[in-house]
């Protein structure tokens, strides 16, 4: 199973955090701080995946987020990269060419696509087009732009 | 401000996101912070109700707060009003917040409870995968107990949507992981099971993973899945790349369901029906057939996902371990990545290698790659792919190609990042010892580690090349020389100080004869280095010193000079202070008889696990090393160290109590805590030491906290001479004096003679009493353990035994024994069915004839059974082979040829004239056999060294069998006619 995925920046500032095990706040931030270090310390062009503790990083950058995923120690590594593939692909279909920025300002999108795909530390549904479908129903519910302009700014 | 892509978007949260990003500082950026706290925390207090809306608003703000990594103590009350919203977003974010601030508040969890109990029965299915999700995101116990009974039948109802089913499967997985005792599958397991076949691929993988999960706890339960899996495989694998619609990725079907249902595969044994194991194994060869396949794609999206199914494949057949062909072929499959331009390939191939390696199918085909992996480890440039290369080459070693192996590791040791050098270091120790033929190899591997990495060489492995340099004596003369050379380094590590001072101070004789090498020069050597080193080292050192003094007298005065310094007497530091005074003292007050039995050379360790192995498994964890590799070391370790029959069993040593602790304590170097419990034992040998020499008290006082007992093997320290040290003899020991010890027995030479070619086994037994010994030597030492066991079922009680010489009691009390024994009495109580154990140390001090006597006295319901037996010490115990080539023989033979150097006998045989049985009988006597020395192919002969403290024998043997008279020729020729004789006699008896 999946332990946690976080997304940081090439600067080392988190922009998206999920944890698939009960962990203690104090914790979570000494891993953040281990990962983040770890990762951005990698040279290109080596190989994407770490031994951390009993468990397995697996890590991609996508322009300047780097996307960090830890797995169990029996789980298969090529397939937990096209994970960190397929949750790009969700946020770029459901954004139109995702940026950084995007999961800035609309985090709470990033998550909710993340429960779509992933539930508990495991695949829950992996056809792109089933996924982008729930989004695009949850989506039907909410207010229209005419709304959201009307919205008070503060 | 970017634009909101789509529908909903918070307004207020948009501002405030930017208003933060654009804070200049970080200073700022917590003032903006405390701000807006400040502001959502008077909405929420305020008294004019908050609309739904700006409750999502606030609580969302909060969320990105505490992402921002702010701590936040409230609004967990306001997220749960949101729960209970009809407005889906509301509802969205309430349930968001609560899962990423889990709060353990019980009247919380009550509401939040509530809501979820609300969605689950809402029956719309947006609502409950919402819940669903919540529950697996917190999964807290409380959650599990609320929910455990519902979510199965959810999950198996005909009615619920796919996507309900699916988050409700892995929503499942989630509380049973947490909690597995309130998740009672029992009557569900069969519709669970069922869901392999379900329609809705997006079902199947959601399920998947929570069958086997459960399948790993309750195996039988499940095991009806592996049929249910092999035939949903099967059609993936023989599906085109499009008839999975959107489950195909990249052209791959399935990729994510496949390498499931290969993992539940692995929870199983290969399946027992025919037909099932026969489709599953077509599976994997198709699987392994696409690989050589040219991709479908260039992207590297489409290889990763095909070559995890292939590495998903390859562990499952790893995993049986039963097909040799797929077993092969996935090797072939490995070292193909093994050249691969990906180094994830690269990685991932030599990651699953190491567990080919281990097993025997294909364990040669993964040493046929050694020169690319050797290749990896010089040229890779990823760290993490070094680091499995350096794996997997320790996973593939063996006895043939340890030395090219070891020699590459070496080599890389010295650019090797320092995050794996220690690890590297203890693999290095490890190949070296399992695989060790000759033990100067041995040493120089050890050396070159110490040379190369002496940072990163911990304890454990300069102990065990010690410990094995002390335990093989073929390999002493050259360490000596080996530590010597290479502490002419100008500058050398401190450990490799440590084990040449060590190894000096027990066989600096060895090298002694070398002008070049000469006491005094390696003295000097040593100290040269003494200033710079640590204060354990220095203590070291100051031992190595005063065995100096006992080895070669004529540095005596240099080093009490050495001792006497005001920078030793008066060191600082109490163990160099007291180190000092006491080596001081010893040195100018005991005589040199004294001195050679307190600083006598280190007996033999005791077999024991390696150390260093353990400490490899404890840094890995037990995954890296398989266990049977483990057990492998161990077995492989002992009989290397031992050498052959002299090896100690090490279940002997664990259980003899007077052996000391694991190897922490090797040097004694941690003098304080160890030693201070033995200090009595300890006191008194000493005493006994310095009142022989007049100066008894003050000396003991000195030595009151025992260290000098580190120095020597803790046997030394006995409490009970039984057999007097020489020129100590002056007190009788009251055992042999006051008792009258019955005569041997008749059988007592008999007895004795089944043990001159051998050194373990069953000594004597009758009715009542078994005796059982195993032995060891080295040059002129011995130890002997006897097992006395008790076969009746009754309690012997006043048990005791007494070890003597025959005739001790009548010889001159100036002339020392030939053998000095030393023992600790028995425990006077055997029980019924019980053994004991005793140990002896014994030394030979001269070249003797008469085995030493064994009586056992003990009381057997009331009768005194009073039985006395010889010791199988025998002279040729003391042997140490020679190795020469024939002209050195012959030439040596016409040496000894005065009449009193030769003992012949021609006598018949009363055994079989089996030439290997020979050869073993001979080799079991301790010498060399040499081949192709005698012009006569039937005939033998065999060289050695009987090893005594007064002196050494040479000793050559020929034995020349004449097969159709069925008769022997011995004849021996020695330096000492008592030595001839009495091995002619024993020998006489062999064959």
């Amino acid at each position: 199973m999946m332990h946690f995925l976080l997304l940081f920046s090439r600067q080392g500032r988190l922009r998206l955090q999920k944890w698939f095990t009960p962990t203690p706040e104090r914790e979570k931030k000494k891993i953040i701080r281990d990962m983040t270090a770890m990762v951005l310390a990698r040279k290109p062009k080596t190989c994407n995946f770490l031994h951390w503790m009993d468990l397995k990083v697996v890590y991609k950058r996508y322009a300047s987020l780097f996307f960090c995923l830890a797995i169990d120690d029996q789980e298969n590594e090529l397939l937990a990269l096209e994970i960190l593939h397929r949750y790009v692909e969700l946020l770029d279909k459901y954004f139109g060419n995702v940026c950084e920025l995007d999961i800035i300002f609309n985090f709470e999108k990033a998550y909710f696509i993340l429960d779509e795909f992933l539930i508990g530390g495991e695949v829950q549904e992996t056809s792109k087009q089933t996924v982008a479908r729930c989004i695009e129903a949850s989506d039907m519910l909410q207010e229209t732009m005419e709304e959201y302009m009307s919205k008070p700014a503060f | 401000m970017p634009a909101v892509s789509k529908g909903d978007g918070m307004r207020g949260l948009a501002v405030f996101i930017s208003d933060i990003r654009n804070c200049k500082s970080k200073e700022a950026e917590i003032k903006r912070i405390n701000k807006e706290l400040a502001n959502i925390r008077s909405k929420f207090k305020g008294d004019k109700a908050l609309d739904g809306y700006s409750k999502k608003k606030y609580v969302c703000k909060l969320l990105f707060i505490f992402l921002l990594g702010h701590d936040i103590d409230f609004g967990h009350m306001e997220a749960v009003n949101l729960l209970s919203s009809n407005k889906y977003t509301e509802k969205q974010i309430g349930y968001l917040f609560i899962s990423v601030l889990v709060n353990s508040n019980s009247e919380l969890i009550r509401l939040i409870n509530n809501a979820i109990k609300n969605d689950l029965s809402s029956r719309n299915p947006t609502f409950m995968c919402l819940a669903l999700h919540c529950i697996a995101n917190v999964g807290s116990r409380e959650m599990a107990e609320a929910f455990a009974g519902e979510i199965p039948r959810i999950l198996v109802a005909g009615d619920t949507m796919d996507s309900v089913k699916q988050s409700a499967a892995l929503c499942l997985l989630r509380l049973y992981k947490a909690s597995p005792d309130l998740v009672l599958m029992g009557e569900w397991t069969s519709r669970v099971v069922h869901l392999l076949n379900d329609q809705h691929m997006g079902v199947v993988t959601a399920a998947i993973s929570l069958i086997t999960c459960l399948s790993q706890k309750n195996p039988d339960e499940f095991k009806t899945c592996v049929s249910l899996a092999v035939s949903r495989l099967s059609r993936i694998v023989s599906s085109a790349s499009t008839d999975l619609q959107d489950y195909t990725y990249y052209f791959v079907p399935a990729p994510w369901l496949s390498c499931k249902l290969l993992r539940l595969l692995q929870c199983y044994p290969p399946p027992e029906d025919g037909a099932v194991k026969g489709r599953l194994v077509e599976c994997l060869e198709t699987i392994l057939n696409k690989a050589q396949e040219p991709p479908k794609s260039k992207k590297v999206q489409h290889s990763n996902a095909k070559n995890a199914i292939l590495f998903e494949a390859i562990s499952l057949i790893i995993h049986y371990d039963s097909e040799p062909n797929l077993l092969v072929r996935a090797c072939n499959q490995l070292g193909q990545f093994l050249q691969h331009r990906e180094t994830n390939l690269r990685y991932l191939a030599l990651e699953s290698m190491c567990t080919l390696a281990s097993s025997e199918f294909s364990h040669e085909a993964v040493k046929t790659h050694i020169e690319t992996v050797i290749n990896a480890l010089k040229t890779e440039r990823d760290v993490s792919v070094r680091q499995r290369a350096a794996d997997l080459l320790y996973a593939m070693c063996d006895r043939s190609n340890a030395k090219q192996i070891v020699a590459e590791m070496l080599s890389y040791l010295e650019t090797a990042d320092y995050s794996i050098r220690e690890e590297m270091v203890l693999k290095v120790a490890i190949l070296a010892e399992k695989y060790a033929v000759d033990y100067s190899w041995y040493v120089d591997t050890i050396l070159n580690l110490i040379r190369i990495a002496g940072d990163y060489v911990s304890e454990e492995v300069w102990y065990r090349v010690i410990q094995i340099v002390i335990n093989r004596d073929d390999v002493q003369g050259y360490a000596a020389k080996t530590v010597f050379e290479a502490l002419q380094a100008p500058a050398c590590h401190e450990n490799m100080v440590k084990v040449g001072g060590y190894i000096l101070g027990e066989f600096g004789n060895l090298i002694a004869g070398d002008p070049r090498s000469s006491p005094l020069v390696q003295f000097n050597l040593l100290h040269s280095k003494f200033h710079l080193c640590s204060v354990p080292t220095r203590a070291l050192l100051l031992s190595a010193y005063i065995k100096f003094i006992n080895l070669f007298p004529e540095t005596k005065a240099t080093i009490q000079e050495v001792l006497r310094s005001d920078s030793q007497i008066r060191n600082s530091d109490v163990e160099l202070q007291q180190r000092a005074v006491e080596y001081l003292k010893l040195s100018s007050i005991a005589s040199t008889d004294v001195l050679a039995t307190v600083l006598e050379e280190m007996p033999p360790f005791p077999e024991r696990e390696s150390s260093i192995l353990a400490k490899l498994k404890k840094k890995k964890g037990p995954g890296v090393v398989p266990v049977s590799e483990l057990e492998d070391g161990k077995r492989e370790g002992g009989e290397l160290n031992g050498g052959g029959d002299r090896g100690p069993d090490s279940a002997m040593s664990a259980s003899n109590a007077s052996t000391p602790s694991p190897s922490a304590d090797l040097l004694g170097l941690r003098s304080a805590a160890p030693v201070s419990a033995a200090a009595p034992s300890a006191g008194s040998l000493l005493v006994d030491v310095f009142s022989e020499s007049g100066a008894g008290g003050p000396a003991a006082a000195v030595n009151d906290d025992g260290f000098l007992r580190d120095l020597e093997p803790p046997t030394e320290t006995s409490d009970t001479l039984l057999v007097e040290a020489p020129g100590d003899s002056d007190s009788v020991p009251p055992s042999a004096a006051s008792e009258d010890l019955a005569p041997p027995l008749p059988e007592a030479d008999e007895l004795l003679n089944k043990f001159v070619c051998k050194n373990n086994g069953v000594l004597f037994e009758n009715q009542l009493l078994q005796i059982g010994i195993k032995s060891e030597y080295r040059q002129n030492l011995g130890r002997m353990y006897l097992f006395y066991g008790n076969k009746t079922s009754v309690q012997f009680a006043s048990f005791s035994t007494t070890v003597s010489y025959p005739g001790e009691l009548q010889s001159h009390i100036l002339t020392p024994l030939p053998l000095n024994v030393q023992t600790k009495p028995v425990e006077p109580l055997v029980e019924g069915g019980a053994q004991v154990q005793q140990v002896l140390n014994i030394e030979c001090i001269t070249d003797f004839s008469e085995a030493p006597q064994l009586n056992i006295k003990f009381r057997y319901g009331g009768a005194l059974q009073n039985i006395t037996l010889k010791l199988p010490v025998t002279i040729n115990k003391f042997f140490q082979p020679t190795e020469m080539a024939a002209t050195d023989f012959f030439q040596r033979w016409k040496q000894l040829s005065q009449p009193q150097q030769e003992a012949q006998k021609i006598f018949k045989a009363n055994h079989g004239m089996d030439t290997e049985v020979l050869k073993a009988k001979l080799l079991g006597l301790g010498t060399a056999l040499l081949e192709n020395v005698d012009p006569n192919p039937e005939n033998y002969v065999c060289a050695g060294v009987v090893q005594t403290k007064s002196q050494q024998v040479g000793v050559l043997l020929r034995l020349e069998p004449n097969a159709q008279a069925q008769m022997y020729r011995l004849t021996l020729r020695s330096s000492k006619d008592t030595v001839s004789k009495r091995l002619c006699d024993l020998l006489a008896e062999q064959f």
